[in-house]
């Protein structure tokens, strides 16, 4: 199979979610842009798995409300900004078939030190996977099946001091 | 009054649609999905109480009791599972 296009960073935008593939280093470059204040970059990079809940998985079919999506991340990324000491934020997400090892999402903090940017970048994942519209359907070979919340997902969040109930 | 409903992931293929527009007389997003369920099947079975059904109005998550507006866009959906 041809490997998916991969798209430019798009300047300015925070938020894309894309069936294209994304270049984490070129995401990273964008972010940084050329603010001398920027001294620590934490990316979170999340990749297709070969095993779910025990199955193989070949393939992953991701699908997402469009608007929503887009709206409950910039959210999200105000959130973060409010937060933590950092200076800017990305998240690329990824829709449509995804096979084994593909490049799903990615989140990229930019801060002046690492400890703001560790902690709202795990901040931005653990939110995002609780309350960004988003389905995911796995080929496994017993037939295709939608994906089940995690209760643990939701845990990672309070952490946070947020209540999700999505699980 | 008028409502946009969509569906989404399982949900949607459980109805067989991705959306309708609707006359309704609820008031809230919860008595909109009594009178989906009250149409019986596939609706009273893909919303039916007891299952993990999540909600948004006008693009933002929501719990039953938020207040419909005439033209407001609601969607029902499982439990988000990206990232």
């Amino acid at each position: 199979m041809a490997a998916a296009p991969i798209s430019a960073p798009a300047s300015g935008a925070r938020v894309r979610i894309q069936s294209e593939d994304f270049d984490l280093g070129a995401e990273v470059a964008a972010l940084r842009g050329t603010d001398p204040r920027v001294g620590a970059v934490c990316t979170f990079l999340g990749t297709v798995r070969d095993r779910n809940e025990g199955q193989s998985v070949a393939s992953l079919e991701l699908e997402h409300y469009p608007g929503m999506t887009e709206k409950a991340i910039e959210a999200m990324i105000d959130e973060a900004l409010r937060r933590f000491d950092i200076l800017d934020a990305r998240v690329v997400h990824r829709v449509g078939l995804l096979q084994t090892t593909d490049q799903i999402v990615l989140v990229a903090v930019s801060s002046a030190h690492r400890g703001e940017s560790f902690q709202a970048c795990e901040f931005l994942i653990d939110y995002l996977k609780t309350q960004a519209p988003f389905w995911k359907k796995e080929q496994t070979p017993d037939g295709a099946r939608w994906v089940d919340a995690r209760v643990s997902d939701d845990a990672a969040l309070a952490r946070w001091g947020i209540a999700s109930g999505n699980a | 009054m008028q409502i946009e409903i969509r569906f989404f992931a399982a949900i949607r293929e459980a109805l067989g649609t991705s959306g309708l527009s609707i006359e309704s007389q609820a008031r809230t997003v919860g008595e909109l999905r009594d009178e989906l369920i009250a149409r019986g099947a596939p609706w009273a079975e893909a919303l039916e109480r007891g299952r993990a059904v999540r909600a948004a109005l006008d693009q933002a998550m929501v719990d039953e009791q938020a207040t419909l507006r005439e033209g407001a866009e609601v969607a029902f959906f499982p439990p988000v599972t990206g990232g």
